[in-house]
């Protein structure tokens, strides 16, 4: 694997292409694209990322926009942005600073300036530099012309009229065409970059195939963007960033969000326990997305019902359990608070569940469409009780399809609910993917009960539905329709065996002792430490998407000869057995998290190690460049 | 009883068409599990619990492929009495997860045990949603107008000004009428019936038995611990003659003292149901004096719920006095899980039975060789 570089390096021997241009070298670029959130800068982010990964380059992406669906036009709390890193080498995390900003207006200008490095590149739509809308972000005067952006390499590019003027033929009014100058700016990009551009001609088909003339305008701007770039002598340069065949095992791969991930992680889960999927859920951000990928699967025997609300979601899912189906819910933390008790009552079925939690800003409300990691510990205690659930967390997007069928493994082979944690950043972000043949998936089958598990003194063969596996501590799944095992089960304290309900207080502490013990017994792989040296006195230690940053920080650090040893966490609850191991053999353990230290919180209370948190809580993941501080500070403790 | 409770085995067949059918004759005895019920002595739900299991062989299908599911309250913990799959929720959920196990397994016979707190308090979102979906789910709300298992507060049916521990000066609250709450909320099927009427309880549960789609049924349960006697104005023979009105399809909406054939009557109720033309709503007249033209005739199939909901505002929400008991509406239309599981088969012949390799492969691929 090569190593990830802080900026992109460029082969200034640069060659010349048919068009007299220069072609240069890059062995990775970070292009944002920003504007307002009417601006279609979503699309247009999505859309480069599939040229990208059809190209061949490793990628990561950062989807960035407000909650509300129009925020007024053109200003600060409008802008929506979407960044995407690309390389000819492996990459881990969507880039600290862009070296190419795409600024559609004055506010995405003024949003974004300050995450630029001086030198980068800034296309600018010079249509909207009026001073009115300049005037309306706080500007004192017009950007483009009083040299404030002097120290950068500025493209003035009147985008909204060279789309209008690319769109005359076309029965459009001024408004209706200068819509398309997002897919002008995306032609341009696509050129400056070498992207292969069929991937975009067709999704624009299909995506209007029922308006021809639509479509037909945008592929016209998308072009005219592509040949601009060609033609003006505003760009003298394009740039090639070759394919990253050498960071990649061989295979078949695509680009893959986590969402989408975890939607097919779940309808594979299903196929491997040869169960019915059923979702019961309600549409909350960003969890909505695995609800609108799963209807699309009915052909798979999925079903997805939408519920009146959070409670009704994972009831109706409960239901299903019950009734034998591989059961999911799948929200985000207000949705998680709600469904609290009915989390409870599965702990006390001791059902398979699956509780997805798309983790976004809290509390309450909070930040909807970004990221964070604090619903940690609602996860691991937020339910009356003594009530233990499994706890996996994915650390990339496409580690959602994984984790998908590593929580059905769990929930199934133990009769219990699972959590799986992901988050915004997993959720939205994406990253080429390598597709897995069906023969690599696991057996996830498991046995409903068929008969009578007991036989009484007098010889009576009976079934009781709480007489344990005496490995897993799992109780049997009887299914209604199984003749002989009718039985009810409920959420008052039953005897353990029968069932039954049973208010006695040797039994009740019997029963709390069992379900944690159930819990706490649940088979997770080893924990596994990078040191490649061996030489690290300082763990540093992760979970769930950040990843990404941590690792890219390790690099780094390590490139400067810093030895540092990295520890990432997919299972929070139980921890994999060797992990109290693993911490007390370092000096020091640092721990990053999008939150105030929660599993910080945790590892010290169970292993009583001296953990360090480094934390953030600002919707957004963590910058490689900040870890790699945090880390050089810790090791400097050490020496 | 009306028609509803002397249909022939065939539409019993017709409506639980998807549920196996029992190897043999079964009694109330194989419904009846092992535990002691636990019941205040004198409730009234130990009536509902032996009309449920005396009729339900009846029904001829089989017991494994019948569920219970309730919520929290007294009468919540009627599927621990019963000898079929059960399951006792949390509070007012039942009918959340009682939609998700009817709508993952079209071949159970699913039943809801709710109270009027449990379904019309905490949990009424999710009876008014299940309702409207119309998933094949029969409601059984027991309502003694009062909290009992918390001992004695007031509830969401009980009549205003009530006083009790909670509302010690009598409650602020104007009650909810369930069935017209149902009605409201687009269900197919309402009824209403009493718990110590053991032969009208069993053709209202036979009714909504019978029923495809979401079955209300409100059973006014008395409570003799905390709120004794709530019924008694409907219950007592002399009282109930010109309190109760009795519902049956096809038949003139009469009630009260009969209109003795000596004094030139037809024998039937000498009061009756009509409309008034100018208002458009529903009044009680004396028929003796009136005739019978106007009376209306009950119409449970009709597809409108209008004239079941006026039936339902003739109670008077405090005394109970005028309240119509039967079957208010079984109307058909389509049911939720039916319809789910059409698009499910709809989806394979649209685009094949699915294929996960094809699925986790997409359309746009790229290779990176060994």
């Amino acid at each position: 694997m090569t190593t990830e570089v802080n900026q992109a390096s460029r082969d200034t021997a640069g060659e010349n292409n048919g068009a007299g241009k220069d072609v240069r070298r890059l062995d990775r670029v970070i292009i944002r694209f920003a504007g307002d959130s009417g601006d279609g800068m979503q699309l247009t982010g999505d859309r480069f990322t599939s040229e990208t990964a059809s190209f061949g380059n490793d990628l990561a992406t950062l989807p960035n926009f407000p909650a509300e669906i129009r925020a007024p036009a053109g200003t600060l709390p409008g802008v929506s942005s979407f960044q995407v890193h690309f390389a000819d080498h492996d990459i881990l995390t969507p880039g600290d600073a862009p070296g190419v900003l795409v600024a559609m207006n004055p506010a995405a200008l003024k949003a974004n300036i300050a995450d630029l490095p001086r030198g980068a590149e800034i296309i600018v739509n010079t249509d909207e530099f009026t001073s009115r809308a300049v005037a309306k972000v706080g500007y004192a005067g017009n950007p483009l012309e009083d040299g404030s952006l002097d120290g950068y390499s500025v493209h003035r590019v009147p985008l909204t009229t060279l789309t209008v003027e690319a769109l005359k033929g076309f029965d459009l009014t001024r408004k209706e065409a200068g819509r398309s100058k997002n897919m002008f700016a995306l032609g341009l990009l696509s050129w400056m970059y070498h992207r292969p551009t069929e991937g975009t001609e067709a999704f624009l088909r299909a995506k209007f195939a029922k308006r021809p003339e639509i479509a037909e305008a945008n592929l016209t701007a998308f072009r005219a963007g592509w040949n601009f770039g060609e033609t003006t002598e505003d760009f003298a340069v394009s740039y090639e960033v070759a394919p990253a065949a050498s960071a990649f095992p061989a295979g078949t791969y695509r680009n893959m969000s986590g969402n989408l991930a975890l939607a097919y992680g779940l309808v594979a889960a299903a196929q491997c326990a040869d169960l019915p999927l059923y979702l019961g859920s309600y549409p909350i951000t960003p969890a909505s997305d695995v609800l609108h990928e799963l209807s699309k699967h009915k052909n798979f025997g999925v079903r997805t019902f939408q519920a009146e609300d959070e409670i009704a979601g994972i009831g109706a899912a409960l239901g299903a359990a019950f009734g034998g189906s591989l059961a999911v819910t799948t929200t985000s933390g207000p949705g998680v608070a709600l469904k609290s008790e009915t989390i409870g009552l599965a702990v006390s079925l001791e059902l398979p569940l699956l509780i997805i939690d798309i983790q976004r800003g809290g509390p309450s409300t909070g930040l909807p469409t970004k990221t964070e990691q604090a619903d940690l510990l609602q996860a691991m205690f937020g339910r009356n009780g003594e009530a233990p659930v499994p706890i996996v967390a994915p650390a990339t997007p496409g580690e959602c399809f994984t984790a998908a069928l590593d929580a059905a493994r769990i929930a199934l082979t133990y009769r219990t609910p699972v959590f799986l944690l992901s988050d915004g950043y997993l959720a939205n972000g994406s990253e080429p993917w390598r597709v897995p043949e069906t023969s690599e998936l696991p057996d996830l089958r498991t046995q409903f009960a068929s008969g009578p598990n007991h036989e009484l003194a007098d010889g009576t063969e009976v079934f009781w539905p709480y007489k344990r596996d005496p490995e897993t501590l799992a109780r049997p799944w009887a299914v209604p329709g199984t003749p002989g095992l009718e039985h009810r089960i409920g959420g008052i304290e039953k005897q353990d065996g029968t069932g039954n309900i049973s208010y006695d207080p040797a039994n009740h502490e019997h029963m709390v002792l069992t379900r944690q013990a159930k819990i706490d017994g649940v088979s997770v792989p080893d924990a596994v430490v990078d040191d490649p040296g061996g030489r690290a006195r300082t763990l540093v230690l992760g979970w769930g998407s950040t990843y990404g940053p941590i690792t890219a920080a390790v690099r780094r650090v390590r490139r400067e000869g810093g030895h540092v040893a990295q520890t990432h966490l997919r299972h929070l609850n139980p921890f994999p057995a060797n992990l109290g191991e693993i911490l007390r053999s370092y000096d020091h353990v640092l721990l990053p998290e999008m939150n105030l230290g929660q599993l910080a919180l945790l590892l010290r209370a169970e292993y009583l190690v001296d953990v360090r948190s480094v934390t953030q809580v600002t919707g957004l993941p963590f910058k490689a460049e900040r870890l790699a501080s945090a880390i050089k500070e810790a090791l400097d403790d050490v020496h | 009883m009306s028609t509803e409770a002397t249909q022939t085995p065939d539409r019993i067949r017709t409506a639980l068409s998807l549920v196996p059918t029992a190897a043999g004759r079964q009694s109330a005895k194989d419904f009846k599990s092992d535990q002691e019920v636990r019941w205040c002595p004198g409730c009234g739900d130990y009536a509902v619990l032996a009309a449920v299991q005396g009729f339900l062989p009846e029904l001829g299908v089989a017991r494994e492929n019948i569920v219970f599911i309730s919520g929290i309250g007294c009468s919540s913990r009627f599927p621990y009495y019963m000898n079929t799959y059960g399951m006792h929720s949390i509070h007012g959920r039942a009918p959340a997860i009682a939609s998700g196990l009817a709508t993952a397994r079209r071949d159970l016979s699913v039943w809801v045990v709710t109270g009027d707190g449990d379904a019309l308090s905490i949990g009424g979102n999710h009876l008014i949603h299940a309702l409207r979906r119309n998933v094949n789910l029969k409601i059984l709300l027991f309502n003694n107008r009062i909290y009992g298992l918390t001992k004695g507060q007031y509830s969401p049916t009980s009549e205003s000004g009530k006083i009790t521990k909670s509302t010690p000066m009598g409650s602020l609250d104007t009650p909810f009428n369930p069935v017209s709450v149902a009605l409201g909320a687009e269900a197919s099927f309402v009824a209403r019936t009493v718990d110590s009427d053991r032969k009208h309880l069993t053709g209202v549960l036979r009714a909504a038995a019978e029923h495809r789609g979401s079955a209300l049924v409100e059973i006014y349960q008395n409570c003799n611990i905390f709120n004794d006697g709530a019924f008694d104005l409907i219950k007592d023979k002399q009282t109930a003659q010109e309190a109760v009105i009795r519902l049956e399809h096809g038949e003139p909406i009469r009630f009260g003292v009969p209109w003795a054939e000596a004094d030139g009557g037809d024998g039937l109720g000498s009061l009756g149901v009509v409309r008034d033309r100018a208002s458009g709503e529903l009044a009680v007249v004396d028929v003796t004096a009136e005739g019978t033209d106007g009376v209306l005739v009950h119409d449970a199939h009709t597809a409108s719920p209008t004239t079941a909901f006026a039936l339902s505002r003739l109670a008077d929400p405090q005394t109970l006095h005028r309240t119509p008991i039967g079957v208010f509406r079984s109307a058909e239309r389509p049911v939720y899980d039916d319809l789910m599981a059409e698009q499910l088969e709809q989806a394979v012949v649209q685009r094949g039975k699915g294929d996960l390799g094809a699925l986790l492969t997409g359309n746009d691929t790229w290779t990176v060789a060994g």
